[in-house]
């Protein structure tokens, strides 16, 4: 579904953010990312999200190189991700219902579906109480919750969470993977960056461990070793 | 499809432009001071023209006749005169006009009376009051009528008297004052409506600046750019509406306040009146003004933030 094909990016300093990572995930697949701080995660992520481009070699989405893609025509390719952040993202003057409203208006969704469909997916993240709260009237969990709401309220193909725990207290954060072990479960791939050991060590998926820009280790079945 | 993106691209920019009331109102204010600007600069060129129509109005050339002159020779040359593209009109003075307007100016003066009767005849010739649509045409009427037809074709000469050349250096400083006040008038105008365009533009971007990490989010939600654009130029636009009524209704009092002052003043142009005669003009150029300064500047300035 999506493969890394020896893919470098280099910063102006001469420092390597990554450095010939080649790397494919399948459909359906759970994969952890670890690493120490600058060892290239968040930059991984981005080469998908196509927020940067590779220095050299190539990303791929099913047939499509996402670096070629033309400008206006990225965002058509991104609504096939739904992505979830550390610092969450959410639009800061958009209540909760309108920011999960907003990603379905990006996709066309008529006003019907966006009625029946946003209650329904705050319900799932356990929301349907502050739906009408703006983001700065909600926790750090609920922040997250609702972002995670925005994230798959398209049904995308894949789930990209860049360490969305990583500002939560272990009772949210437990919620949160919950969330994101329930929609793997549902048929979406799912592909996580975290430093929590305790999150890697309870999932026992697939993990990818990465050091100063290269991939060092990917066990089908791994725990968090660093 | 297309009725509801423009549906909510139009509601998101209300909504925008409602809850960032703060960067809104600044905006806002902001643009009243650039439209207040371009609608002073259109008030102060309809007064300076005003007034130096005025002024051009007074300026006339006297031509005065040889007593001896007949009537017929005198419209003859009237005739000739308005046949010149220069000039704007002619008026013509007969003699027993010209003494009874002499013995009008006089009346207080007994002695100058007393003489006038000693006279045997009206002393006085008649005279040609000559306009002409700008002050700089005078020489050209001064020359026509000491060259061809003043000099009576080897005849006596029928005119006595053009003032023109008395008053020559009089309406040749009015011409060029009239000229150069025109000129700064305009640069002046011009200076001021493009540093006053120029700080409404910084505003806005600013205002989009603040926005930028919504932008950012937006991108990545997989929004399309013209999504993302549509509210950002509404609410460029309800700036420059709200702006724009703002500045209208502040020179309602403003004029009333200054019309009968600048109305003595300046050649008998009231403001107030000036400005509630030509109110269709004056709202069209100013929330035109706005309309399109609003929008064009939130369209660029988003323009930036899109390359992500």
């Amino acid at each position: 579904m999506i493969r890394f094909d020896k893919v470098s990016k280099i910063y102006s300093d001469d420092s390597a953010a990554l450095d010939g990572v080649s790397l494919t995930i399948k459909p359906r697949e759970f994969v952890s990312i670890v690493g120490h701080s600058g060892a290239g995660k968040t930059t991984l992520l981005k080469m998908i999200l196509a927020e940067e481009r590779p220095t050299s070699g190539s990303v791929m989405f099913e047939s499509t190189d996402i670096h070629k893609l033309k400008r206006h025509k990225l965002h058509q390719y991104r609504r096939k991700l739904g992505a979830i952040f550390q610092d969450f993202r959410l639009l800061t003057n958009k209540t909760a219902f309108e920011n999960i409203a907003f990603a379905m208006e990006m996709a066309g969704r008529s006003d019907d579906e966006i009625s029946a469909d946003v209650p329904y997916v705050l319900e799932m993240v356990d929301l349907g109480n502050k739906m009408w709260n703006f983001p700065h009237e909600l926790s750090g969990g609920e922040k997250q919750r609702v972002a995670i709401a925005r994230a798959i309220v398209n049904q995308p193909d894949i789930i990209i969470a860049d360490e969305p725990t990583g500002n939560l207290d272990p009772v949210n954060t437990f919620e949160i993977i919950q969330i994101l072990k329930k929609i793997h479960d549902l048929g979406t791939t799912v592909i996580l960056t975290t430093h929590n050991k305790g999150v890697i060590d309870s999932l026992g998926k697939r993990v990818i461990t990465m050091e100063k820009g290269r991939i060092i280790r990917d066990d089908p079945t791994g725990k968090y070793v660093l | 499809m297309l009725w509801t993106s423009i549906k909510r691209v139009i509601k998101a920019g209300f909504v925008n432009f409602y809850r960032d009331g703060f960067v809104s109102l600044a905006s806002v204010l902001i643009m009243t001071m650039t439209l207040f600007v371009i609608g002073g600069v259109l008030f102060l060129s309809a007064t300076l023209s005003a007034s130096l129509e005025e002024i051009k109005s007074k300026v006339d050339v006297n031509v005065y006749f040889q007593t001896s002159t007949s009537e017929e020779e005198v419209l003859a040359l009237a005739n000739a005169l308005r046949t010149l593209p220069e000039v704007k009109e002619v008026d013509y003075i007969s003699r027993e006009q010209a003494l009874g307007n002499f013995k009008k100016r006089h009346e207080n003066d007994e002695l100058t009376l007393q003489a006038l009767q000693e006279l045997p005849d009206n002393p006085l010739g008649s005279v040609l009051n000559i306009r002409a649509k700008e002050p700089s045409q005078y020489e050209g009427i001064a020359s026509f009528l000491k060259g061809d037809i003043a000099l009576g074709g080897g005849k006596k000469p029928i005119i006595d008297e053009v003032n023109y050349y008395d008053n020559k250096v009089a309406i040749d400083n009015l011409s060029n004052i009239i000229k150069a006040t025109e000129r700064i008038g305009s640069i002046l105008a011009l200076v001021l409506v493009i540093i006053s365009i120029s700080i409404a533009l910084n505003t806005i971007r600013l205002a989009i600046y603040i926005s930028r990490e919504e932008i950012s989010v937006m991108r990545l939600v997989g929004a399309s750019n013209t999504y993302i654009r549509g509210p950002f130029v509404v609410s460029g636009v309800l700036y420059g509406v709200s702006a724009a009524l703002l500045t209208l209704a502040l020179f309602y009092p403003l004029t009333y306040y200054l019309g009968d002052s600048t109305e003595n003043f300046f050649s008998g142009l009231n403001l107030f009146r000036y400005y509630l005669a030509h109110f269709g003009e004056f709202s069209l150029v100013i929330a035109g003004s706005g309309i399109v300064l609003g929008a064009l500047s939130s369209f660029l300035a988003v323009r930036r933030y899109l390359n992500v």
